[in-house]
C-alpha cells in the first residue's frame, strides 16, 4: 500500500518547509527510517526520514520548492502500484508553479544571454511542470518536449548542484552537454547584479524573496513588542574586575578562551537563580517559574539571527559555558542546530558590544520574561570616593515583560547582576 | 631498432619461432616453394626444410582440420590462409573443432594453433575477397582474435600467438604489408595478447581503431590537432580477449568516442565496444558513441566505389567533430 510522504513538522515554530535536497530519486528503493530528503525549516536544515518501505514513486515538490505542513510532497509505494488516487490529493499544479515563482530565488540565473534566451523560446520545451527535480537526474517529460542532456552533463550538474532547467543546451536539438555545465561552473559565484525597480520621484527598489528564517523572525517578533508590554531598565556597570578575571583565567589556560560574554551569561544565570520572579514567563492564566536558568544567546547568522540555548547555565562552569557557546554558535552559523537547541530559553542575552554600540534595547523573545541587551565596554572617567578615575564601563539594558516582572523586581535583579559582575568573586562565594 | 615492413616483421617472427621450438611448423597454399602469396614466408622453406614448411592443396577445410589434429598430437601449427576470405570454407574446423576441443574434451586437448593471413579489403578484388571477418571469429568462445597495425605489434603479437596454447586467429591486412616501422631486435620480444595500445594520447575524443583504421585515425588526429581537437587513439590489438579497461579509462577522460573499423557496422566489433562503453561508462558520455564503419554493402569492384565503401581520414575527422559538437 502506498505511503504518503507529507511535509513534516520539524521545528516547533515551522509552518512550511522548503526541500533543500532529495536524498533519493524517483525509482530508488527506500526503507523505513532511511533519510529521504533534507528540508529547510524556518531555523535549520533537517533530515526527513521515510515512514514506509518500497520505492520512491513520485516526487511532487522539487528541490528549492516549499510546501506547507501536511501537504503531500512525495509517494512511496510498490514499483507497480497504482498511485493515481494518492496523487490526486496533491494540490493543483498551477498553485505549486506559482509558489515556485514567488518563493524560490532563481538558482543559476547567469546564462541568460539575450541570444540564448531567444533560442530558448524557439527550441526548448515548455516550462517543466511542478514535479521536475532540481538536480536534473531525471530530465522530465513535459507534454510535447523533454529536456535533453548528455549522461555526463546530467551527472556533472547533479554533483555541482546545478538546476538543469536554468540551462539552455548548446548541443544538437538543445542537448545540454559538458561544456554548458562547465560554463556555469567556471562562472564566478558572485551574486548576480541586483536589478532595481525604478519609480518616479522615489528611490528605486528591489524585491528579494524573504528567506524562511527572515519570515519567522518577522512573525515571531510582532508577537513580542506589540502584544508584550515591554519596559526598559538601564544601568552602567564597572567591568574592571570582570576583565581582570577573564585575563587571569585565560592566562592559566589559553585554550579556555573565556570571553566577557561568557562571564555575562554566567553572572546572569547566577542572578536569575537569586531572582526567580525574573526567571519566569507569562502563560495564559499562569506564571511559569523555572528551576534553572536556560540562557539564550543571540547569534547573528547569514540571513537572520538565532538564539541557541545554554541549558542550566547556573550549574555550569565558565569554561563549560565558553566551550558550549562557541560550539553552538558555530553550528548556528552552518544552520545545523537541532530545534531543541534553540528553543525554550528562560532568559536571553544579546550583545552588540563588538559593533561599538554603547547601549540598545532588545525585543523580548516570547514567552521569555526578559532579555538583557549588552553594550560595548569602554574606558570612561568616573567619580570614586570624590576622585575622578578611569574605569572600564559597560551599559546594559534589560527589556522586561511587565506581565510577569514589575519595575522594582527587574531593578533588584539588575542590581544583583551588577553587583556580581563588578565583584565576580561573588560567583564563588 | 631496425625499421622494417609488416611483411618482414611477420617473417622474422615466424623464423624466430621456427628456430626456437621444433614443434612449430607452417602449412598453407603457396607458403613453401612460392615463398607465400604475399611473401610473408619468404626463405623459410630453404632455411627449415619441407617438414617444417609445407605446401598444401587448395583444400582449406582439409588442411585446417589437419592442423587441428597436429595440434592435438602436440605440435604447434601455423596455418596460413591466402586470405581470410578462404577461411570461410574452413569454419567448421576452426569453430567446431579448434575452438571447442579444450572444452569438449574436458580439458584433455589444448589446440595451440595459429590461423593467419590477410583479412579485410585489398585493392579491387571485389566482394568475395574483401571481407573483414573479425566479428565472426571473435563471436566464439574458445578463439582468440588478434589484429596488429604496426610492424612491432605484428612481430610481438605473432610470436605470442604461436606460443599461446589456444587457437588464435591472426588477421593481417593486405594493404598494410608494406607499412614500415621500428621493431625491437630482441629475439624474445613479444607483446602479450589482450593488451590494448594507446597509439596517441589526447584529451578531447577517443578514437578506437584497429588494423587498417589505425593509421587513418592517426592521420585524422593530426589534422584535428590543427583544428584544436586533441584525440586519443587506442588500438585494442586483440579483439578477443578485448582490453575494454583501457578503452573505458580513456572514455572517462575524454567523454566522447569514435570507433573506426573497416568491417560492416551490423553486429560488428564496434557495436560490441559501443555496448560495453554504454554499460560501463554511461555517466561519462557527453555524446553518443559514433561508429565509422565499412559501408553496409558487398565490396564494389569499381575503384571509385571501393574507395567510398572503406573508411577514410575525412569520415573519421567528421565523426570526431560531430561528437565534439564542433559542427
Amino acid at each position: 500500500m502506498a505511503t504518503k510522504v507529507i511535509m513534516p513538522k520539524l521545528s516547533p515554530t515551522m509552518e512550511e518547509g522548503q526541500i533543500s535536497r532529495w536524498l533519493k530519486k524517483e525509482g530508488d528503493k527506500v526503507s523505513m527510517g532511511e533519510p529521504l530528503a533534507e528540508i529547510d525549516t524556518d531555523k535549520a536544515t533537517m533530515e526527513m526520514q521515510a515512514l514506509g518501505n518500497g520505492v520512491l514513486r513520485k516526487i511532487l515538490i522539487g528541490e528549492g520548492q516549499s510546501a506547507p505542513l501536511g501537504q503531500l510532497i512525495a509517494v512511496i509505494g510498490e514499483p507497480d502500484e497504482d498511485i493515481a488516487a494518492v496523487l490526486s490529493e496533491a494540490p493543483a499544479q498551477p498553485q505549486v508553479q506559482e509558489q515556485k515563482e514567488t518563493d524560490v530565488p532563481p538558482k543559476v540565473p547567469d546564462v541568460a544571454q539575450p541570444q540564448l534566451q531567444e533560442q530558448k523560446e524557439t527550441n526548448s520545451p515548455p516550462p517543466v511542470p511542478d514535479v521536475a527535480p532540481a538536480n536534473g537526474r531525471q530530465p522530465q517529460t513535459s507534454g510535447s518536449g523533454r529536456m535533453i542532456v548528455s549522461p555526463l552533463a546530467a551527472r556533472m550538474a547533479a554533483e555541482a548542484g546545478i538546476d538543469l532547467r536554468s540551462l539552455q543546451g548548446s548541443g544538437p536539438g538543445g542537448r545540454i552537454i559538458k561544456r554548458d555545465i562547465e560554463a556555469v561552473i567556471s562562472k564566478p559565484k558572485a551574486a548576480p547584479a541586483p536589478s532595481y525597480v525604478q519609480q518616479a520621484g522615489a528611490s528605486a527598489y528591489r524585491d528579494e524573496p524573504a528567506s524562511q528564517i527572515r519570515q519567522t523572525i518577522a512573525k515571531r517578533l510582532v508577537t513580542s513588542l506589540g502584544p508584550v508590554p515591554h519596559f526598559f531598565l538601564t544601568t552602567e556597570i564597572e567591568m574592571d574586575r570582570a576583565a581582570e578575571m577573564r585575563k587571569g583565567i585565560n592566562a592559566l589556560d589559553p585554550d579556555l578562551k573565556i570571553s566577557i560574554n561568557d562571564i555575562i551569561i554566567k553572572v546572569a544565570a547566577a542572578a536569575l537563580i537569586q531572582h526567580p520572579q525574573v526567571n519566569a514567563s507569562y502563560q495564559e492564566k499562569v506564571v511559569r517559574y523555572y528551576e534553572h536558568a536556560d540562557v539564550g544567546v543571540a547569534v547573528a547568522i547569514e540571513d537572520g539571527l538565532i538564539t541557541p540555548v545554554v541549558r542550566a547555565a547556573d550549574q555550569k562552569s565558565l569554561s563549560q559555558i565558553a566551550a558550549e557557546v562557541r560550539e553552538l554558535a558555530e553550528r548556528a552559523r552552518s544552520k545545523r542546530l537541532k530545534p531543541e537547541e534553540y528553543t525554550g530559553a528562560t532568559f536571553s542575552v544579546s550583545n552588540l558590544g563588538m559593533f561599538g554600540i554603547d547601549e540598545f534595547t532588545a525585543v523580548i523573545n516570547p514567552p521569555e520574561g526578559a532579555i538583557l541587551a549588552i553594550g560595548a565596554m569602554s574606558a570612561k572617567p568616573v567619580v570614586r570616593e570624590n576622585e575622578i578615575v578611569i574605569r572600564q564601563m559597560m551599559r546594559v539594558t534589560m527589556s522586561c515583560d511587565h506581565r510577569v516582572i514589575d519595575g522594582a523586581t527587574g531593578a533588584k535583579f539588575l542590581q544583583t547582576f551588577k553587583k556580581i559582575l563588578e565583584n565576580p568573586l561573588y560567583l564563588v562565594v | 631498432m631496425a625499421i622494417i615492413t609488416i611483411r618482414e616483421a611477420l617473417n622474422q617472427a615466424l623464423r624466430e619461432e621456427l628456430a626456437r621450438d621444433e614443434k612449430v611448423f607452417l602449412m598453407g597454399e603457396e607458403v613453401a616453394e612460392y615463398d607465400g602469396a604475399y611473401k610473408v614466408t619468404k626463405g623459410l622453406l630453404h632455411e627449415f626444410g619441407n617438414k617444417r614448411v609445407i605446401d598444401t592443396p587448395i583444400t582449406e577445410l582439409g588442411f585446417a582440420g589437419l592442423g587441428v589434429g597436429a595440434a592435438m598430437a602436440g605440435l604447434r601449427p601455423v596455418v596460413e590462409f591466402m586470405t581470410f576470405n578462404f577461411s570461410i570454407l574452413a569454419t567448421d574446423q576452426i569453430i567446431n573443432s579448434a575452438a571447442k576441443m579444450l572444452y569438449m574434451s574436458g580439458g584433455q586437448f589444448n589446440i595451440p594453433i595459429v590461423f593467419r593471413g590477410p583479412s579485410g579489403s585489398a585493392f579491387q578484388v571485389s566482394s568475395q575477397h574483401s571481407q573483414a571477418l573479425e566479428s565472426w571469429y571473435a563471436y566464439f568462445p574458445g578463439l582468440k582474435v588478434v589484429m596488429p597495425s604496426t610492424p612491432a605489434d605484428a612481430k610481438g603479437l605473432l610470436k605470442s600467438a604461436i606460443r599461446d596454447d589456444d587457437p588464435v586467429i591472426f588477421m593481417e591486412q593486405e594493404r598494410m604489408y608494406g607499412q614500415k616501422g621500428e621493431v625491437p631486435d630482441d629475439p624474445d620480444f613479444t607483446i602479450p595478447l589482450g593488451v590494448a595500445d594507446v597509439k596517441r594520447e589526447g584529451t578531447d575524443v577517443t578514437i578506437v581503431a584497429r588494423s587498417l583504421t589505425v593509421p587513418l585515425a592517426l592521420k585524422a588526429a593530426e589534422q584535428l590537432q590543427e583544428q584544436g581537437v586533441s584525440c586519443e587513439v587506442i588500438d585494442p590489438r586483440t579483439i578477443r580477449p578485448l582490453d575494454i579497461d583501457t578503452i573505458i579509462a580513456s572514455v572517462k577522460k575524454t567523454n566522447r568516442v569514435v570507433i573506426a573499423e573497416e568491417s560492416h557496422p551490423i553486429c560488428g566489433v564496434g557495436a560490441e565496444i559501443s555496448a560495453e562503453i554504454m554499460e560501463r561508462a554511461f555517466d561519462y558520455l557527453d555524446a553518443p558513441v559514433k561508429r565509422v564503419s565499412g559501408v553496409d554493402v558487398p565490396m564494389p569492384y569499381a575503384k571509385n566505389l571501393e574507395n567510398l565503401a572503406i573508411p577514410d581520414v575525412n569520415r573519421i575527422v567528421a565523426a570526431v567533430r560531430e561528437v565534439a559538437y564542433l559542427d
